[in-house]
């Protein structure tokens, strides 16, 4: 289980990090949210996945031990699902605007030069 | 896009998963639900509805703008964060009544911080998609 | 010590923030609303400054949970250093865009998201928790971006999608950071991990964590080989949205970067070269972009990265000198940045252009609004009484005691590069000539009387502040030393928010 999400992560990162790299619009957008959520399973990975170390309870306690994983990266996940829902939400709106305004997908078509206002 | 069975379907479906919101809104404190679920599920009955009926459609059965709809939910939800201070405790601190609500169960100050939650979620959520809708 | 009152700031702005939304498109009702609740948290956090100057470190348990499992808040020295600067120039930003901005952009909530903002920027202060600050970076990336893309122009959004893209990727870095960081010591709370850090073996992880951490906040605070989004966006959006980005924004990367390395990775030797060699590469090329811009406000844009250098490096040598000229820094930093761009918006006021070449005449027609700006100018590059000299002072004797020599050349030469720019710009734009034929835009004459007053009321608020800083150096200087020594020996902090628990 360990190593397969080890493979999930390289693969979103790989996968985020090509997007980016590109110089369409869209996929920088989807390249972000492939990172943003290679970060996630990341924090998942590195929470221990089932059985982990609950915080409060004493180490002496095996018996929760077994029972309880730990739920702060859980929380910790669902905090920057939130976030990352914001965001990309904000881009894909930006996105649209820009295209409208712009008329290409290209990034290096993004160098108006300075038109002044206040 | 018009479909008679999706605004049949509709119909029912639109009170049906406001309810199931609420029921995941009550819920949250202790199972799996709680106000940003809840609040998603009530915008998602709402897009259906714009779905069947048309944006301009939803925006009437809503009365209100959904942007009102923020203002308030943040204002229950940091009112309940700042509420704990009047009595000495950190903000935040969770403040309950002494006995349960008959049907409700306990109330505490928890309930009313995931109510602003789930207005504010819906008031966004609605504000983001009618925004990319109507400007097509 | 414990206080249930210090995260007031954030609740003002937050406060404030949620009565704007309220009288939403009532724009007349939200100016009164914006500044009377940054006057409130201007008084809120002085309070917060007197007591935690008399009582030391101070905490808060959030939800009343004991440290290292709920959220902590710890206002120490440094943050509420940093919340009372980001108090002063909320108030000027906030009095100077409700006379300058247009009521198309206020229609569009700027109000409301600025409060947003400057909440965002209290919080990340106050915080005690790694992952509470991320949440708080984000609140504040999230304004700002709305904030740079309102009015919709297109170079405006031109520059919003780079900063966005950039800023997000940085975030991602940062979380990827706190996840690891999280798995190798099993706590968030930033003096635990302080403590549990130490006990980790494998060194080599704990040094590539902390290399997601400099990534992320160095893209926040542009420093060399990652600040290309910042000259090709701050000049983008209005005067007073540049002003509280230039003069906030990338300073709280750089207080990530003081409390993160100061707490969890103190920096060892290749650290320390990692850091001093962006320190002077960042310095360089900031300078040399300053060099070649004509536009006001880009020529600004440079000078920021050209400063975040100084304070890096300040950083890299990580000695108590070396980090009070920092912090120091940062306090005549955040003053002097917001103060420049309102000066800038202030000129596009009076000229319509920002183009050096169009400008000129300035000190002929408007005299006593020169001599104010001067003040601020010089404060900037440093000429002795003012507040831009004691910290370079501090930085540059300890870059010789350190054996620092490239980055002693580099500070010379920063300031040296800042003080060619700004007497190019002031003989450019305030004693030249006014180009004849260019037919002058000026929409700050035909304003009634007190729309003009409450436009340089911002202006010379901050120029006080900075007359202050540098007339009476010997009270910052008392502060940034304890602030510093806080840092170096950050046990004061630990045992302020774990309690007697740790021994």
């Amino acid at each position: 289980m360990e190593l397969l999400l080890v493979i999930v992560i390289g693969l979103l990162y790989s996968g985020g990090v090509y997007l980016i790299l590109r110089r369409s619009m869209v996929k920088l957008l989807l390249g972000i949210m492939l990172l943003g959520n290679g970060t996630n399973i990341l924090i998942f990975l590195l929470g221990k996945i089932t059985k982990g170390s609950p915080p409060v309870i004493n180490e002496a306690y095996k018996v929760f031990q077994d029972i309880y994983a730990d739920p702060i990266p859980q929380a910790l996940i669902l905090t920057a699902i939130v976030i990352s829902f914001a965001l990309t939400s904000f881009a894909i709106v930006l996105l649209k605007r820009v295209y409208a305004l712009v008329d290409s997908d290209d990034l290096d078509d993004l160098n108006t030069p300075e038109e002044e206002e206040l | 896009m018009k479909s008679a069975i999706l605004q049949t379907a509709t119909r029912y479906l639109l009170p049906i998963l406001l309810l199931f919101s609420f029921f995941l809104l009550l819920r949250g404190h202790y199972y799996p639900g709680g106000g940003f679920v809840g609040g998603l599920v009530a915008a998602i009955a709402f897009v259906l509805h714009s779905f069947a009926n048309g944006t301009a459609n939803t925006m009437k059965i809503l009365r209100y703008k959904p942007l009102s709809l923020i203002p308030i939910g943040l204002a229950i939800s940091t009112l309940s964060v700042v509420a704990p201070l009047l009595f000495g405790l950190p903000p935040m601190t969770g403040l309950w009544f002494e006995e349960p609500i008959p049907v409700i169960g306990m109330i505490g100050s928890a309930l009313f911080f995931d109510l602003g939650v789930y207005l504010v979620v819906i008031g966004v959520v609605l504000t983001i998609l009618f925004t990319i809708a109507l400007e097509q | 010590m414990i206080d249930n009152h210090i995260l007031a700031p954030v609740f003002v702005q937050l406060f404030t923030a949620i009565a704007q939304l309220m009288f939403w498109r009532k724009t007349v009702t939200q100016r009164f609303l914006s500044v009377g609740g940054s006057i409130i948290g201007l008084l809120v956090a002085i309070r917060l400054f007197s007591r935690t100057q008399s009582e030391g470190i101070l905490t808060m348990n959030a939800a009343n949970w004991d440290a290292p499992f709920g959220i902590v808040f710890v206002a120490d020295t440094l943050s509420v250093t940093l919340v009372l600067l980001t108090s002063i120039a909320g108030v000027a930003v906030s009095i100077f865009s409700s006379v300058s901005l247009s009521r198309q952009r206020m229609l569009y909530g700027y109000f409301p998201i600025f409060h947003f903002l400057i909440m965002g920027l209290y919080g990340a202060f106050l915080t005690g928790d790694i992952f509470n600050l991320y949440v708080y970076f984000e609140v504040i990336i999230i304004s700002s971006f709305v904030l740079m893309t309102l009015g919709g122009r297109k170079a405006q959004l031109e520059g919003a999608v780079k900063y966005m893209a950039m800023n997000i990727l940085a975030s991602m870095f940062f979380l990827t950071g706190i996840g690891i960081l999280y798995g190798i010591t099993g706590s968030l709370n930033m003096a635990d991990v302080a403590m549990k850090i130490q006990l980790v073996q494998n060194k080599t992880l704990v040094g590539i964590t902390s290399c997601f951490f400099i990534i992320g906040f160095g893209i926040k605070s542009a420093v060399f080989p990652l600040y290309y989004w910042l000259p090709s966006s701050y000049h983008t959006p209005p005067s007073a949205v540049a002003a509280t980005f230039g003069g906030l924004l990338t300073k709280v990367g750089i207080y990530a970067m003081i409390r993160v390395l100061s707490l969890i990775f103190i920096p060892d030797d290749f650290t320390k070269t990692l850091l001093m060699v962006i320190a002077v590469l960042t310095i360089v090329t900031g300078a040399f972009g300053a060099l070649i811009k004509t536009n006001v406000r880009r020529l600004f844009s440079y000078l920021i990265v050209c400063h975040i250098g100084f304070m890096v490096g300040g950083i890299a040598m990580f000695t108590k000198v070396a980090l009070m000229g920092t912090v120091f820094y940062l306090i005549h930093d955040i003053v002097v940045k917001t103060t420049m761009f309102l000066i800038a918006g202030l000129i596009r006021q009076l000229r319509g252009t920002l183009e050096m070449e169009k400008l000129g005449g300035l000190y002929r027609d408007y005299p006593k609004v020169s001599l104010l700006i001067a003040v601020v100018l010089f404060s900037l590059v440093g000429i002795p009484p003012l507040s831009g000299f004691w910290p370079k002072i501090f930085l540059f004797q300890d870059s010789f005691s350190q054996q620092q020599y490239f980055f002693a050349a580099a500070l010379l030469f920063g300031s040296f590069v800042t003080l060619f720019v700004i007497a190019r710009m002031w003989s450019k734009v305030f004693w030249k000539n006014p180009p004849e034929e260019e037919n002058v835009e000026d929409r700050f004459a035909p304003m009634q009387p007190y729309k003009k007053l409450l436009m340089l009321l911002p202006i010379a608020f901050l120029c006080g502040v900075t007359l202050y800083i540098g007339l009476n150096a010997e009270a910052i200087v008392n502060v940034t030393d304890k602030i510093s020594n806080q840092l170096i020996d950050n046990s004061s902090y630990i045992k302020a928010v774990l309690g007697e628990k740790t021994n």
